[in-house]
C-alpha cells in the first residue's frame, strides 16, 4: 500500500515538475492578490497589520482553488484515472495520495512564501511562526477537502468555478481557525486552542476525505 | 424477509409512491394553510407588544420558524441522499432533489427576515452574527447541491454526485456552525447578537411553534408534488 | 386597521419582511403548478 503511496505521489510531482508554469502561476497568484488588497484599501500600517491574517488566509484558500482543477483532470483526460480505479490499491489511499502530492507542490510554497507576504503587511516577526503553523496545518486540509471537490466536478463544463461553489463553504472553518489562530497571537493571547481545532481538522479530514473523494471518483468516472 | 420489510421497497417504487405522494401533499397543504392562518393569527393579535423592540419583532414568527426549517431540511435531504447511495433506490434520490429548492427559500426568508428585523432593532440591514452568516454558509450550500445536479446531464452521476456532496455538507454544517460562532464571539464588538430574541412570552413561544408547524406541513406538500412531477419527467 | 398596518410606525420592516416571504413561497406554487402542468403534458 506505501508502494502505491510512493508510486502516485512521485508520478504526481515529477507531472508538476514538468509542468513547472502551472505550479509557478498559483504561487504567483498568491502573492499579486496579497498585493491587491494594499492596492484597494489602502496601505496605512496598522489596516494592513490588522487585516494580514484575514487576507493571507484568504489569498492561500483562493491559491489552493485554483489549483485543484489539475488534480485529477490529467489523469482523467488520459485515461490514468480509469487503471487507477481498477487497480488493487484501495481508491481512498490513491485519492490521498493524490491530495498529499498536490499539497507538496500548491499548499507546502505557501507556508514558505507567507512570511515574505506578512513581512509586506507589516505584521511582527515573531508572529511568523504561528502564521506558518496555521498554513501548515490548513493547507492541506484544503488539500483534502478540495480533492473531494474535484473529484465530483471532474470533466464538467463550467468545472472551475462550480468547484469553488462547492468547497469555499467547506473551507470556511479552516479559514476562521487559521486567520483567527494569527489574530490571537497577535492580540497577545495564546493561538494554542485554534492551533489545536487546526490539528483536529487535519486529522478528521484525513481521516475521512480520502474515502470521500474515492467515492467521488467511483461517482464521476463510471 | 418480513412482510413489514418487503412493504417499505413497494413504496420506494416510484410507480407505486405517485398517488400516495399526491394523497399526503394535498393533506399537508391544507393542513399548512390552516396552521398558517392560526400562526399568523396568533402572532399578530395574540401575543402581546414587545417592551424594548415594539411591534417589529413580529418577523420572529416567520424568521425563527424558517431558520429551522432551512437548517431541518437540509438534514433531511442528506438523509434521503445517504438512502438513495446506500440502497441505490432512485425516488429517495429523487426527495433529496425535490427538497433542495424549498430549503433554499427558506434559508433566503431567514436570511431576508434577519435582515428587516436587525434594520429596526440593532440599526443595521446586515450583522455579521454567528446565525446569519451561518444561514448565508447554508444558502451557499444548498446552491452549491443545485448547481451540481444542474451541471451534470447524466441524471444517474447527477443524482449520486448531489448525494455525496449532500452529506458531506452535513458532516460539516456542525464544524461550520461552531468555528462561525467562536469567530462572532472574537470579533464581536459592543453590538448584540440577533439570536438573543425577547424574552419569550408563552404566546410568542407558541405562535412561533405553529407557525413552523405550518412552514413544516408546507415544505411537505411543495417537495412531493416536486417529486411527482420527477416521476413524471423520468418516465 | 390603521394601527394594525402601521405596525406602530415599523410597517416597512414589518410588512417587507412578510411580503417578501409569502411572495417568494407563492412564487415556489406557481411555478411547481407551471411545472406540474408541463410534465403531465409531456
Amino acid at each position: 500500500m506505501l508502494a502505491a503511496v510512493r508510486c502516485v505521489v512521485y508520478r504526481d510531482l515529477l507531472l508538476a515538475l514538468r509542468r513547472r508554469s502551472d505550479v509557478a502561476t498559483a504561487l504567483l497568484f498568491f502573492v499579486i492578490v496579497t498585493s491587491l488588497f494594499p492596492l484597494g484599501i489602502g496601505a496605512e500600517p496598522d489596516l494592513l497589520r490588522s487585516i494580514a491574517p484575514g487576507v493571507i488566509w484568504v489569498a492561500a484558500l483562493l491559491s489552493c482553488m485554483l489549483s485543484l482543477g489539475r488534480l485529477f483532470a490529467a489523469d482523467h483526460a488520459d485515461g490514468t484515472l480509469e487503471q487507477l480505479l481498477l487497480s488493487a490499491a484501495p481508491l481512498g489511499v490513491i485519492a490521498a495520495a493524490k491530495a498529499l502530492a498536490h499539497w507538496l507542490v500548491s499548499g507546502l510554497p505557501l507556508v514558505l512564501i507567507a512570511p515574505l507576504i506578512a513581512l509586506q503587511y507589516g505584521l511582527p516577526a515573531a508572529l511568523y511562526p504561528v502564521l506558518a503553523l496555521s498554513l501548515l496545518l490548513g493547507t492541506p486540509v484544503l488539500s483534502m477537502i478540495g480533492s473531494i471537490g474535484a473529484a465530483l466536478t471532474l470533466g464538467l463544463r463550467g468545472g472551475g468555478v462550480l468547484l469553488s461553489l462547492l468547497v469555499l463553504p467547506l473551507y470556511v472553518p479552516v479559514l476562521i481557525m487559521g486567520a483567527g489562530s494569527v489574530e490571537m497571537a497577535a492580540a497577545g493571547l495564546a493561538p494554542d486552542g485554534q492551533l489545536l481545532l487546526l490539528a483536529a481538522l487535519l486529522i478528521v479530514a484525513a481521516a475521512f476525505a480520502p474515502w470521500a473523494s474515492a467515492a467521488a471518483l467511483r461517482i464521476s468516472a463510471e | 424477509m418480513t412482510a413489514q420489510s418487503i412493504k417499505w421497497f413497494w413504496y420506494a417504487s416510484p410507480q407505486t409512491f405517485y398517488p400516495v405522494a399526491g394523497v399526503i401533499a394535498r393533506w399537508c397543504g391544507t393542513a399548512a394553510a390552516v396552521l398558517c392562518a392560526v400562526g399568523l393569527y396568533m402572532g399578530f393579535f395574540v401575543a402581546p407588544t414587545d417592551a424594548q423592540q415594539g411591534e417589529a419583532y413580529r418577523i420572529i414568527f416567520i424568521h425563527v420558524p424558517a431558520a429551522w426549517m432551512s437548517m431541518f431540511l437540509y438534514v433531511v435531504m442528506a438523509f434521503w441522499a445517504a438512502v438513495g447511495l446506500a440502497f441505490n433506490t432512485r425516488l429517495s434520490h429523487m426527495m433529496a432533489s425535490a427538497l433542495a429548492p424549498t430549503g433554499a427559500l427558506f434559508t433566503f426568508v431567514a436570511l431576508w427576515t434577519g435582515s428587516f428585523w436587525g434594520r429596526p432593532t440593532w440599526g443595521t440591514w446586515w450583522a455579521w452574527d454567528a446565525r446569519l452568516t451561518s444561514e448565508l454558509i447554508l444558502l451557499f450550500l444548498y446552491f452549491g447541491f443545485m448547481a451540481l445536479q444542474a451541471a451534470i446531464d447524466d441524471r444517474r452521476r447527477a443524482e449520486r454526485a448531489g448525494a455525496l456532496l449532500a452529506i458531506v455538507g452535513v458532516v460539516n454544517v456542525p464544524i461550520i456552525y461552531y468555528s462561525v460562532q467562536w469567530w462572532n464571539t472574537l470579533h464581536q464588538g459592543a453590538s448584540v447578537s440577533l439570536a438573543r430574541a425577547p424574552s419569550m412570552a408563552a404566546m410568542m413561544l407558541t405562535g412561533m411553534l405553529i407557525m413552523a408547524l405550518a412552514f413544516w406541513m408546507y415544505s411537505i406538500a411543495v417537495t412531493l408534488v416536486r417529486v411527482r412531477c420527477l416521476i413524471m419527467d423520468n418516465e | 386597521m390603521k394601527e394594525f398596518l402601521s405596525m406602530g410606525g415599523y410597517a416597512l420592516y414589518v410588512w417587507g419582511a412578510y411580503g417578501v416571504t409569502f411572495a417568494l413561497i407563492a412564487l415556489e406554487v406557481a411555478l411547481l403548478v407551471k411545472r406540474t402542468r408541463r410534465a403531465r403534458k409531456s
